[in-house]
C-alpha cells in the first residue's frame, strides 16, 4: 500500500476545507456569528487568522457580520463571512448593498433545515432559490457548490477568485452533509491553485479617479480606502463617481451593469463535472451532498447493465443552462436529485427541450437524501413500482 | 478657513433643507479636521441612511453610505481591515438608536477606536417626520398625531451604560464647542461618541415649535446648559452640555494587532 | 474492491466520535486508502444515544453514511436498542459487557468484552475508553495498522498523553486477539479471513 505524504494531507470536515481554501485564496478578513451548522468555520479562523497575520471578529449578529466584511473589503482585503439559515437571511440586505456597491466578498451558506429555524442540526438544500433572489431589486449573483472535500477547497479558491474578478459577493452555498463529513484534503502547494488577486487601479494620484466607470474589458479596478484616490461608496443608484443619482438613464445603465457582468459570463463562469454522461440514456442532475447518493445510484446501476450518467453542477448561479441542455440532449429522462421541494427542477425544466421528461428524487424531512430513496423513484418513472 | 477645501463641490448644492442644522455639524467636523491637521487620504467617513448620512457625500475623504442602522457595523470593518485610518461615523437619532441600536451599543463596548456622531434632532426626516427614539414624550410627529407616549432615550446615558470610553454632548448654537469636542474625541484612543443636539425645522419644527429656524437653535442656548452648572440644580430639566465620559481603556483594533504580534512570536 | 463499514454508538462523552475520527485518518492519511467519517448532530450528541460512521474503501466513497455496518460497536445499552438493526448478517457487533445486556437474535457475531472494566482496573482512567475499544476493533478486523493508529492519535493529543493511549490501545488488542484465540485455531483462520482486507 502506498504510503501518503503527511504533510500535505488532512483528515478533515468540509467546513475546514472552506477554511484551508480560504486561506489559500488570500483571506485577510473574516467576521461572523455562531450558528448551527456552520460554527466550525468560525472557530477555526478565530484560531487560524490571527496566526497569518489576518483578522477576525465575532460581530453581535449576522448583519453586523455581513456589513463588517464589506467595509474590511474596501481597505483591500479579501474578506469573507459563514452563516446558516436564520443567519443567511439576515444577511440578504447587505448582500445587496454588495451587489450594487461592488464590492468583492465570500458568504458561505451551509444549509440547514428550514424554513425558520427547522432543524438547525440536519442537512437541506432548500437556500437555492434565496441565494439567487433573497435580496431585493434586480442583480444577478454567483453561488458555488461541491459534493466533496477537494472540490470544496478547490470551488472555495474559486469563489474567492470571482468575487475578484467580477467585483461582486460570491455566495458558497454547501450543505450540513458536506459541512460536518470528515474525509482527505490534499492541499495543494501554494501556486498550484491560480490565485486572482484584486485589480487596482493605474491612474496616478491628482488624476480623477472614477471607481463605477467600467473598463473596455467590463471589469473595475479598485482603489482601496485609504489611498491615494478618494471617492464615494453608497448602496443607491450612482454615477461613474460613486454620487447617488435617480437619473432614469444612469438606473438603467448600472441595473443592465450588474445583470449583464454575470449573466452574460454563464459560460466562463458555469462549473460542472460529468460522470459516464456520454452513453447515458438517464441523466442523473445534481449538486452539494446529493450528488453524493446519485453517483452511488449511477456506479450501482452501471453494474447492472443500466446506461445512467450523472452531470453534477459546482455552479448553481448564474444557472449553468448550456451545460444542462447540452448533456440532456437525446436522453430517456432526466431526474433532478436535490433536497428540497424542486428549486433546481425547476431551472432544468426551464433549460432543456423536452422538460416533461424532467422528474425530481428529493427529500426536504431533514434525512439525507440515499441511494435507495432515488432508486424507489427510478423504479417508479420506469413503472416497476417501488 | 477654507472649509471648501474639504468638500466634494461637484455635488452641491446638497439636499439638505433651508435651516436644516446638519450643515453647521458638517461645518464643525471640518474644523475639528482641519485643526486636528490629519490628512485627507487618512479619514474614513461611515453613514447609515437618513439625512445626516448624506453628509460624507459632499465630504473629500474616503466615504462610505451604507444602509440603515448599520453604519458601525461597516466601520468596524474598515477600522480593523487599516487600523490606522480615523474612522469618523455621523448617524441621525433614529439611524444611530433604534435600527442601529444593537450596533452602537456592541461597537461601545469593544472601544473600537471610531468616532461616532449622532445628529439628534428628535426626528426621522428623510421618510417624512416620524417618531424616532429620541422624540420626547408629547411631541407630535406623523406617526403620534396625538402626542408621542413613548419614553425618550437619553443617548448620552445610552452610550456611558454600554461603555463607551469617550461621551460629550453639544449642539448647534455652541458651535466652537462642538468643534472642541470632535477634536477631543477623534483625538481620543477608544470608542468616542459625540450627541449633537441639532434642529429640524422641516418636519420637528413645523409640528411642534412653530418657530423660525433661528429660533429652534437659539433654543438650545435656553434649554441646555454646561455639566456641574448651578442653573441645572435650580431647573432640572435643562440638558447638559459637555464631555461626560473620557477614560483610557483597551481599544479593540490595537489590542487585536498585539495579538497577532505576539501569536508570530510564538510561532 | 474492498469496503469496510463501521459504526461506533454510546453516549455523549464516551469518545465514539473521536475513535471514528481517529479510525478514519489512520486509514485516509496513514494507509492511502479512501475514508468518510460522518456522525449524528444535534440533541443526540449533548447525552442520548451518540453515533459516528466510517466507511473505508480501496475504492473512492460516494454515499458517506452507513446502511449496513461490517462492524457495530454499542458502549450503552440504549445505544444498543436503537442502532442494534443495523450490522450485516455475518458481521461483527461489539459491546461493552458492563453497559450492555446483549439480547438482540441477530446474524451478526456478537462480540462481548469488559472493555470500560479493563481500561480502569490497568490504566486507572477510563477517559481512555474510546481508545482499548479501537485496539478491540483493530484486533478482530485489521483494518488498519495499529501503528496507523497511533501515528493518528498523536497528531490530536498531547505529547504526554500518548503512553496512557497506546497502553489502552494495547489493552484492546489483547483483548480482541484473545477473544479471537479462543474461537479455536481452524475457526480464528476463517474469522480472520472473512473480515480481514483484501
Amino acid at each position: 500500500m502506498k504510503r501518503s505524504n503527511v504533510a500535505t494531507q488532512k483528515f478533515i470536515q468540509g467546513n475546514e476545507a472552506v477554511v484551508e481554501g480560504a486561506l489559500y485564496a488570500g483571506l485577510g478578513f473574516y467576521a461572523g456569528y455562531p450558528i448551527t451548522p456552520s460554527t466550525e468555520i468560525a472557530e477555526q479562523l478565530a484560531e487560524k487568522l490571527p496566526a497569518r497575520g489576518g483578522k477576525f471578529i465575532q460581530m453581535e449578529d449576522e448583519i453586523a457580520s455581513m456589513c463588517a466584511i464589506i467595509g474590511a473589503a474596501l481597505t483591500g482585503q479579501k474578506t469573507m463571512t459563514a452563516t446558516s439559515g436564520p443567519g443567511f437571511s439576515l444577511m440578504q440586505e447587505a448582500l445587496g448593498y454588495a451587489v450594487m456597491a461592488e464590492v468583492p466578498c465570500v458568504v458561505v451558506n451551509v444549509q440547514r433545515t428550514g424554513p425558520s429555524t427547522g432543524i438547525a442540526t440536519t442537512v437541506a438544500q432548500a437556500d437555492v432559490m434565496q441565494a439567487r433572489w433573497g435580496t431585493h431589486g434586480d442583480h444577478a449573483i454567483i453561488a458555488l457548490t461541491a459534493s466533496n472535500l477537494q472540490d470544496l477547497f478547490r470551488i472555495t479558491v474559486e469563489a474567492f477568485n470571482m468575487a475578484e474578478t467580477y467585483r461582486t459577493p460570491v455566495i458558497l452555498l454547501i450543505d450540513e452533509v458536506v459541512g460536518h463529513m470528515r474525509e482527505k484534503l490534499t492541499i495543494p502547494a501554494p501556486g498550484e491553485y491560480q490565485v486572482v488577486d484584486r485589480l487596482l487601479t493605474s491612474v496616478p494620484s491628482g488624476i480623477d479617479y472614477h471607481p463605477y466607470l467600467p473598463r473596455e474589458d467590463g471589469r473595475l479596478p479598485m482603489s482601496d480606502f485609504g489611498g491615494v484616490h478618494r471617492y464615494n461608496v453608497t448602496g443607491l443608484i450612482h454615477d461613474m463617481w460613486g454620487f447617488p443619482s435617480t437619473d432614469p438613464a444612469v438606473a438603467y445603465n448600472l441595473i443592465h451593469h450588474l445583470v449583464d457582468k454575470i449573466e452574460n459570463m454563464e459560460l466562463e463562469i458555469a462549473r460542472y463535472q460529468e460522470f459516464f454522461t456520454e452513453d447515458a440514456e438517464i441523466l442523473l442532475i445534481s449538486y452539494g451532498s446529493s450528488a453524493r447518493s446519485a453517483l452511488q445510484v449511477v456506479e450501482d446501476r452501471r453494474k447492472q447493465g443500466v446506461k445512467m450518467g450523472l452531470l453534477e453542477l459546482n455552479t448553481l448561479w448564474p444557472f449553468p443552462a448550456e451545460a444542462v441542455r447540452r448533456n440532456s440532449a437525446g436522453k430517456n429522462y432526466i431526474l433532478v436529485v436535490e433536497m428540497n421541494m424542486g428549486q433546481i427542477y425547476q431551472e432544468v425544466k426551464k433549460a432543456v427541450q423536452n422538460p416533461e421528461r424532467v422528474y425530481l428524487a428529493n427529500r426536504f424531512d431533514g434525512i439525507f437524501i440515499s441511494h435507495n430513496d432515488i432508486g424507489k423513484v427510478l423504479n417508479l418513472i420506469q413503472g416497476k413500482g417501488v | 478657513m477654507p472649509v471648501k477645501r474639504y468638500l466634494r463641490q461637484r455635488f452641491f448644492p446638497q439636499l439638505w433643507c433651508a435651516g436644516c442644522g446638519h450643515g453647521q455639524i458638517m461645518a464643525s467636523l471640518i474644523r475639528a479636521i482641519e485643526e486636528l491637521g490629519l490628512q485627507k487620504n487618512n479619514v474614513v467617513v461611515v453613514s447609515g441612511i437618513g439625512c445626516s448620512s448624506r453628509m460624507p457625500g459632499y465630504l473629500d475623504f474616503h466615504t462610505l453610505h451604507t444602509l440603515h442602522g448599520r453604519a458601525l457595523a461597516f466601520a468596524t470593518g474598515v477600522k480593523m481591515g487599516r487600523p490606522e485610518l480615523n474612522v469618523i461615523v455621523p448617524m441621525g437619532d433614529g439611524d444611530a438608536s433604534a435600527i442601529g441600536g444593537n450596533h452602537l451599543i456592541h461597537a461601545a463596548r469593544r472601544n473600537i477606536n471610531i468616532t461616532a456622531i449622532v445628529m439628534n434632532n428628535n426626528i426621522y426626516g428623510m421618510t417624512g417626520g416620524q417618531s424616532s427614539p429620541t422624540t420626547p414624550v408629547a411631541a407630535k410627529s406623523t406617526t403620534a398625531p396625538l402626542g408621542n407616549i413613548d419614553p425618550a432615550f437619553d443617548l448620552v446615558e445610552l452610550a456611558k451604560g454600554a461603555g463607551a470610553s469617550f461621551v460629550a454632548r453639544s449642539t448647534t448654537y455652541h458651535s466652537k464647542e462642538m468643534q472642541n469636542m470632535f477634536v477631543k474625541a477623534i483625538n481620543h484612543k477608544g470608542f468616542s461618541f459625540v450627541e449633537v443636539l441639532t434642529q429640524c425645522p422641516t418636519y420637528y419644527g413645523r409640528k411642534n415649535e412653530g418657530v423660525s429656524p433661528t429660533e429652534m437653535m437659539k433654543k438650545f442656548a435656553t434649554t441646555t446648559t454646561s455639566i456641574g452648572s448651578p442653573k441645572k440644580k435650580e431647573n432640572p430639566e435643562l440638558i447638559e452640555r459637555g464631555v461626560f465620559v473620557d477614560q483610557e481603556r483597551t481599544e479593540y483594533a490595537s489590542s487585536y494587532c498585539e495579538m497577532i504580534n505576539q501569536m508570530r512570536k510564538q510561532k | 474492491m474492498n469496503t469496510q463499514s463501521f459504526v461506533f454508538t454510546g453516549s455523549g462523552g464516551q469518545g465514539v466520535i473521536t475513535a471514528a475520527i481517529i479510525l478514519g485518518e489512520a486509514a485516509a492519511i496513514h494507509e492511502g486508502l479512501n475514508a468518510v467519517q460522518t456522525q449524528v448532530y444535534g440533541p443526540e450528541a449533548r447525552g442520548g444515544a451518540t453515533r459516528a460512521d466510517v466507511i473505508i474503501s480501496t475504492e473512492p466513497i460516494h454515499f458517506p453514511k452507513v446502511v449496513n455496518a461490517n462492524v457495530l460497536v454499542c458502549l450503552t445499552q440504549e445505544a444498543y436498542d436503537k442502532f442494534g438493526r443495523i450490522v450485516q448478517p455475518g458481521g461483527l457487533l461489539i459491546v461493552d459487557s458492563l453497559y450492555v445486556r446483549a439480547t438482540k437474535n441477530t446474524e451478526a457475531r456478537q462480540v462481548m468484552l469488559p472493555m470500560y472494566e479493563t481500561t480502569k482496573k490497568e490504566i486507572g482512567n477510563p477517559v481512555v475508553f474510546n481508545i482499548c475499544v479501537l485496539g478491540c476493533v483493530l484486533a478482530l478486523t485489521w483494518v488498519v495498522t495499529p501503528d496507523s493508529v497511533l501515528s493518528a492519535l498523536k497528531t490530536k493529543i498531547a505529547p504526554k498523553y500518548v503512553d496512557m493511549n497506546s497502553k489502552a490501545l494495547k489493552l484492546g488488542l489483547d483483548m480482541g486477539e484473545k477473544w479471537r484465540a479462543s474461537l479455536g485455531p481452524v475457526a480464528a483462520q476463517k474469522e480472520a479471513a472473512k473480515i480481514k482486507k483484501s
